[in-house]
């Protein structure tokens, strides 16, 4: 058994995955996450004891194809349609805050 | 039944549950939106077919609810989260679709734990539902409204989704019959994402004809979901011939957990007993992978969240902080606010597993494990017709009683998950009754052999009473 598997979680690492996921934590959500999530963790230790030499992960359960359709413009959401669910949106167009801050 | 004799109007049906509706629901809370006028004309619309002989289908003019993480057109849609609280879809999903061309009249939208991640509607931004057996126990998640809505009389039928238990599970603690399909089989087509190589929308209802009958309206190929099977449509009342004499049911002993009550295990025995009493063969058999189900599961189903739920930053639709600074500042804090705790744990765990380092020890181990679960279910069913377990190991349990230990609550879905896995139908129903509180039954059958599931359950059904008894509010 690796021992990544079995470590518990530190508050950096709480605090990393969750700038990676882009999830504001306040501290007391941190402390209460990095308890909780090391006890999940501990969950998932038993399929360590699986041996899964040369298996080939499964990503779906039904036959995996491409599905294609021939290229021809097709009926779409009308754009106002959608722009109405939007916070913030200018001539046509999502308006989003600066991302240079 | 009574609509197509004409003693009834859907009118009449429609207000007679609206009725009902404000009746209970102070105390029950299943709905979260409730579409009244919107229900009063579809089954006006409805009525006005009949009469003009143009009656289509088994679900025209039926009061139905759906689960408020499928799309609604022009109706607020919130999958149980602050995030989407003003967000109302510009298209309804594939099934919601279906329901209308069948004349089906949608009473209103049903409550959910958060984004579905729940076994207990009490991770819902609108309140949690109670249980009408009990109104200080859950009804079981995260489709709680839609099975509670059923088992209250607030609805006929309703639809749900699953992902590892979330129709089984609440229509076992709440004593309907529900159902997951086999995955393919139902379009995912405007169902609000949470795992998607394990998400399945399905049926609740009070017995399994009309469970086939809402299977058969809502299934079939749909283009705009690339996993969608290309199978035909299909009659699936037509599966229901009564007789399961000589049909080979296998019992995984691996089911019958620690921890399992004495009173579900003892349901659980007798329905095995009626079983044999109608003509099927049953043995036991091991599935030994079953107890790696449930850290398969938790990694996959966080670890596809994390990536679904990425799409809620607070700049295309749903709530936003937006008096902040910078788009990131808008990301961070839109999603700090939006999502609430069981949530952000799985959205957390998911990329957890998904992270350089820690990718190979869980995402794919638990892929290749799940690999080795669907091949243990294939050779299973090389033997067996169906597969036969208690559907939670527990009845309804008492409101918050899990809500500060989330491993606990994990372990209610601990019969259904590996259905979700190998993406197999299974069906609960009414299968006895533990200290007053409904025991459900579980049918597991192999890929695409969601009419044999429906056969047994029906014949089951008809061999006892359980699926007759109603809550008393």
């Amino acid at each position: 058994m690796s021992e990544e598997v079995t470590h518990e979680l530190t508050t950096d690492e709480v605090q990393h995955i969750a700038a990676l996921t882009r999830l504001g934590l306040s501290d007391d959500e941190v402390d209460m996450m990095r308890g909780q999530l090391s006890r999940i963790l501990r969950v998932f230790e038993s399929l360590q004891q699986v041996d899964t030499e040369g298996v080939e992960p499964t990503g779906h359960t039904t036959e995996v194809r491409t599905v294609l359709r021939d290229d021809e413009a097709a009926e779409s959401l009308q754009r106002e349609s959608i722009l109405e669910n939007a916070p913030d949106s200018e001539a046509g167009y999502v308006r989003v805050r600066p991302i240079l801050g | 039944m009574l609509l197509s004799s004409g003693e009834v109007s859907s009118v009449e049906l429609t207000e007679a549950v609206l009725a009902r509706v404000d009746q209970v629901e102070p105390r029950i809370n299943s709905y979260i939106t409730v579409t009244r006028e919107r229900a009063v004309v579809a089954a006006a619309a409805a009525d006005e077919a009949r009469s003009a002989g143009n009656a289509s289908g088994p679900l025209a003019g039926i009061p139905i609810m759906v689960k408020d993480n499928l799309s609604t057109e022009g109706v607020p849609t919130t999958a149980g989260s602050k995030m989407l609280l003003q967000y109302t879809p510009p298209y309804d999903a594939h099934v919601v679709e279906q329901l209308r061309a069948g004349g089906a009249v949608i009473i209103g939208k049903g409550n959910l734990d958060e984004f579905a991640m729940g076994s207990s509607t009490e991770h819902s931004a609108f309140g949690a539902t109670h249980n009408p057996w009990d109104l200080d126990r859950v009804p079981g998640g995260s489709s709680g409204g839609p099975a509670a809505g059923v088992a209250a009389s607030e609805c006929f039928i309703s639809l749900g989704s699953d992902t590892g238990g979330s129709i089984r599970q609440p229509a076992a603690l709440c004593g309907i019959v529900g159902m997951k399909p086999t995955y393919g089989l139902v379009s995912r087509y405007g169902l609000i994402a949470f795992g998607s190589s394990l998400d399945q929308v399905g049926p609740f209802a009070r017995d399994v004809r009309d469970s086939a009958d809402t299977l058969s309206v809502i299934s079939g190929h749909d283009k705009r979901d690339s996993t969608s099977l290309d199978a035909p449509g299909q009659d699936f009342s037509k599966s229901l011939t009564g007789d399961i004499s000589g049909m080979k049911l296998g019992v995984p002993r691996e089911y019958l957990v620690d921890g399992m009550e004495p009173g579900v295990k003892a349901a659980f025995e007798k329905s095995l007993e009626t079983l044999e009493g109608l003509g099927a063969t049953l043995e036991e058999v091991s599935l030994p992978l079953t107890d790696q189900a449930l850290a398969v599961y938790y990694i996959i189903a966080p670890s596809e969240a994390s990536a679904n739920l990425a799409r809620y930053d607070g700049f295309k639709y749903g709530n936003a902080v937006n008096d902040v600074p910078t788009a990131w500042d808008v990301m961070d804090q839109t999603r700090e606010q939006g999502f609430g705790p069981e949530v952000k744990r799985r959205i957390l765990i998911g990329a957890y597993a998904l992270s350089a380092g820690y990718y190979d020890a869980y995402y794919k181990k638990a892929q290749q494990v799940r690999t080795l679960i669907r091949q243990e279910f294939a050779q299973t069913f090389e033997k067996f017709d169906a597969l036969v377990t208690p559907t939670s190991p527990t009845v309804a349990f008492k409101s918050g009683e899990k809500m500060d230990d989330p491993v606990a609550m994990y372990l209610s879905d601990v019969c259904t998950i590996p259905v979700n896995i190998a993406g197999l139908p299974a069906i609960s129903v009414p299968g006895g009754m533990s200290e007053g509180l409904p025991v459900g039954l579980q049918f597991i059958g192999p890929q695409m052999g969601d009419g044999t599931v429906l056969r047994v359950a029906h014949a089951y059904e008809q061999a006892t009473e359980w699926h007759k008894l109603k809550p008393g509010i």
